[in-house]
C-alpha cells in the first residue's frame, strides 16, 4: 500500500472494511507523519503510544467483525476538548498541566466509533482568534506556502485560526480528520484558509460537555476533514443530543454521508447583496460568481437577498463574545486546577494567577466583556447588541421563510496571510478575518466552507454556504456539488519534512 | 465610549487580573480600539426588538431531583494546586 496519509478518510474506513490495510499500518503512518512535521507546530501534545494501542484493539474488533463506523480512524482533537488522562491546555498556561479525569462527551463519541486518537491539536488560546498566532504553545505553521514569481516565498503562512492546528494538520496528512471548535468563524476560517472542508453545525446539534467554554451561546463543535464526505462522516459521530448539556437538542442524527452527492435541483440558494462588501477582493468575487454557476448548473434555483443587518454582526459578537467569555473564564483562578500564583490574600492570588496565565489577547477580550456587562454599561452595550442579534436572526428566519434553502457567500475576505502580517498595531484588524462567518453563530445557524479555488499566489479560497437549522443534510449536497464543479486543489508536498521535523 | 486609566485599573480590578502600571496606558488604547469598533451599534433602531437570549426556541430542560453522580472527590481534587484531605487549599479570604 503506498502511502496511507494519502487516503481520504472514507477511503481509510473502506480499505479497513476490505482488509486491503490494517488500523496499525494506518496509525503507524500518521505516528511517522507526525514525528516528521515538527516545524509546523500543529500539535500541543501528541499521544502516539495510546494511538498505536488503540489501533491494535481496532484491528481486533475488525477481524471479530466488531467494526464501528470510525473504527481504527486516526484523527487529531482540538486540545480545547477534555480528553480523559490527557493534559488538556486550552493553548494557555493558565490551565498549566491540567489533565482532565473525564472526556467531552463529543470525543468520547468518536472514541465509542472506533476512532483512534492521535494527540491535542494546537489552537489559538481559549479559542480566541483568527490565524492560531496567540497561543501559549507557539503559533501554528500552514502547510501552504505563497508562491512567487520564482517559486515559493519563505514567510510563514497561517492556517487561520481558532482551529488552525486541526486545519493544518488535516491539510499536512497527520490525520485523517480532526474535531475542531466554531464561535465566529473557528471551523470555517481556517478550512476556508487551508483548502479543506470544515462545518459549523446548528447549534445544539453537538454537546458541548467537556469541551472549554468560550461563548455558551455561540460555541459548537465540529469536523475539519479534506472532503465533503469525510466531513459528513464526521459529524454523525460526533453529533446527538446530551443530558449533560442542556442546549444539545433531542434531534436525530441522519445519516449525512448519504446527503453526499444527493440531486441539488431546485434548491433556491440566497446570494445577500450586502456581503459584497465595499473594497471586496476582485479574486473573492469572481469566485463568488463561479459558486453561483456551478450551482445553476447543477440545477439550483439562484436568487438574490437582502440581510440587512449583516454589517452589524462582526461589533455585535465583539460585545455578546467577550462578555459570555470574561463570565466563562472567570473559573479560572488558581483554585482547583491549573496555574497557580503565590498571592498574599485570596485576591491577590486570583489577580497575579490571571495576569500570568492569560495571554494579551484573552486578557483583552475578558477586560471587555467585564466592561460591557458593568453596571452603568449593560444596557448600553449588551443588551443592545442582543437586540441586534434578534434583527440578524430574523434576517435570516425571513429568508428562509421566502423559501431560500441556503445562502451562498465567500468564506473570508483574502486568502491566508503571513504570521505577524495582522493585528500586531490593532486587534480590528485581526477581527475582520471574521466579517463573513460570524452571521452564522449569531443566528445560531448551521455552515460549511469548502474549497472552491486558489488565489493568485496559490492559496486556497473557499465558499460557504448557510442553512436551515438541523438542515446540515441540504450543506452537505451544496457542498459535495460545488466540491465536484470546482477545480481540483492538490494538497502541499511536505515542504516541512526538509528541515528537522523533530521537535526541539 | 472611552475607557481612561481609571476605568482600565476598575475593570482590571472586577476581572480579577492584575494590570501593571507600565501596562494600563496600551491597555486602554486597545479596549478603545474596541469600543470605537463596536461604536456604530448606537445608531440601530432596536425599538420594540426583544433580546435575543436563545438562539433555538427551547423551554430549559428538567430532570427529577435525584443523585446520579458523585462520590469521587479524588477525582475532583486531582488537578489541585494545593490539597488538604478533601479539602481544597488557598490563602486566607478573610481579612
Amino acid at each position: 500500500m503506498s502511502d496511507p496519509t494519502h487516503l481520504t478518510l472514507a477511503q481509510a474506513r473502506d480499505a479497513l472494511r476490505a482488509k486491503t490495510l490494517s488500523a496499525s499500518e494506518l496509525t503507524k503512518a500518521h505516528v511517522e507523519a507526525i514525528e516528521r512535521a515538527g516545524l509546523l507546530n500543529a500539535f500541543i501534545t501528541t499521544t502516539p503510544d495510546l494511538a498505536v494501542d488503540a489501533a491494535k484493539r481496532s484491528d481486533a474488533r475488525i477481524s471479530r467483525g466488531e467494526a464501528g463506523p470510525l473504527e481504527g480512524l486516526p484523527l487529531g482533537i482540538k486540545d480545547l476538548y477534555c480528553t480523559k488522562g490527557v493534559r488538556t491546555t486550552a493553548a494557555s498556561r493558565i490551565l498549566d498541566d491540567f489533565t482532565p479525569t473525564y472526556e467531552s462527551t463529543v470525543s468520547a463519541n468518536l472514541l465509542r466509533d472506533g476512532a483512534v486518537m492521535l494527540g491535542k491539536l494546537n489552537l489559538d488560546e481559549f479559542a480566541m482568534g483568527s490565524s492560531n498566532e496567540t497561543s501559549a504553545f507557539g503559533p501554528v505553521v500552514s502547510p501552504w506556502r505563497r508562491k512567487g514569481a520564482n517559486g515559493f516565498d519563505s514567510a510563514k503562512i497561517v492556517p487561520g485560526g481558532s482551529s488552525g492546528g486541526s486545519a493544518a494538520a488535516v491539510a499536512a496528512r497527520l490525520c485523517l480528520g480532526a474535531t475542531a471548535t466554531d464561535t465566529g468563524g473557528s471551523i470555517r476560517q481556517p478550512a476556508a484558509f487551508t483548502g479543506t472542508v470544515g462545518i459549523k453545525p446548528t447549534y445544539g446539534r453537538c454537546s458541548r460537555w467537556g469541551i472549554v467554554a468560550f461563548a455558551s451561546s455561540l460555541d459548537q463543535a465540529g469536523p475539519i476533514a479534506r472532503t465533503v464526505r469525510d466531513a459528513a462522516i464526521m459529524l454523525r459521530s460526533m453529533a446527538g443530543v446530551d443530558d449533560k448539556d442542556t442546549t444539545s437538542v433531542d434531534a436525530p442524527v441522519p445519516d449525512y454521508e448519504a446527503a453526499v452527492g444527493a440531486s441539488v435541483k431546485g434548491r433556491r440558494i440566497g446570494v445577500p447583496r450586502e456581503y459584497r462588501l465595499d473594497g471586496l477582493s476582485p479574486e473573492i468575487a469572481a469566485l463568488w460568481d463561479r459558486g453561483v454557476a456551478w450551482l445553476k448548473d447543477a440545477g439550483a434555483e439562484i436568487v438574490e437577498i437582502s440581510l440587512p443587518h449583516t454589517r452589524h454582526a462582526l461589533p455585535a459578537y465583539y460585545i455578546i463574545a467577550p462578555a459570555e467569555a470574561s463570565s466563562n473564564l472567570a473559573r479560572y483562578d488558581g483554585v482547583r486546577y491549573g496555574l497557580r500564583e503565590t498571592g498574599r490574600d485570596i485576591t491577590d492570588m486570583y489577580e497575579k494567577t490571571r495576569a500570568k496565565g492569560f495571554g494579551a489577547e484573552v486578557r483583552r477580550r475578558v477586560m471587555i466583556g467585564t466592561y460591557v456587562l458593568s453596571a452603568g454599561y449593560y444596557d448600553a452595550y449588551y443588551v443592545r447588541a442582543q437586540k441586534i442579534r434578534s434583527l440578524i436572526k430574523r434576517d435570516f428566519d425571513l429568508a428562509f421563510e421566502d423559501g431560500v434553502d441556503a445562502v451562498l457567500t465567500p468564506a473570508t475576505p483574502s486568502p491566508a496571510f503571513a504570521m505577524g502580517e495582522k493585528g500586531s498595531s490593532d486587534p480590528v484588524e485581526m477581527y475582520l478575518n471574521d466579517v463573513f462567518t460570524v452571521t452564522v453563530n449569531m443566528a445560531g445557524l448551521p455552515g460549511i466552507a469548502v474549497p472552491a479555488g486558489l488565489s493568485a499566489n496559490g492559496l486556497p479560497l473557499a465558499l460557504q454556504l448557510i442553512g436551515r437549522p438541523f438542515d446540515e443534510e441540504t450543506l452537505f449536497s451544496l457542498a459535495a456539488a460545488i466540491e465536484q464543479a470546482a477545480p481540483k486543489i492538490e494538497l502541499p508536498d511536505p515542504w516541512w519534512r526538509e528541515s528537522d521535523g523533530a521537535r526541539p | 465610549m472611552s475607557v481612561d486609566s481609571a476605568i482600565v485599573r476598575r475593570i482590571a480590578h472586577l476581572s480579577r487580573i492584575a494590570v501593571g502600571d507600565d501596562e494600563v496606558e496600551r491597555l486602554g488604547g486597545e479596549l478603545n480600539a474596541i469600543l470605537a469598533f463596536v461604536e456604530e451599534l448606537n445608531a440601530v433602531d432596536v425599538s420594540g426588538v426583544e433580546p435575543l437570549t436563545s438562539v433555538l426556541p427551547m423551554t430549559m430542560k428538567k430532570r427529577s431531583d435525584v443523585v446520579t453522580d458523585g462520590g469521587f472527590a479524588d477525582d475532583i481534587l486531582a488537578n489541585a494546586p494545593e490539597r488538604e484531605d478533601h479539602f481544597f487549599v488557598v490563602p486566607k479570604v478573610i481579612e
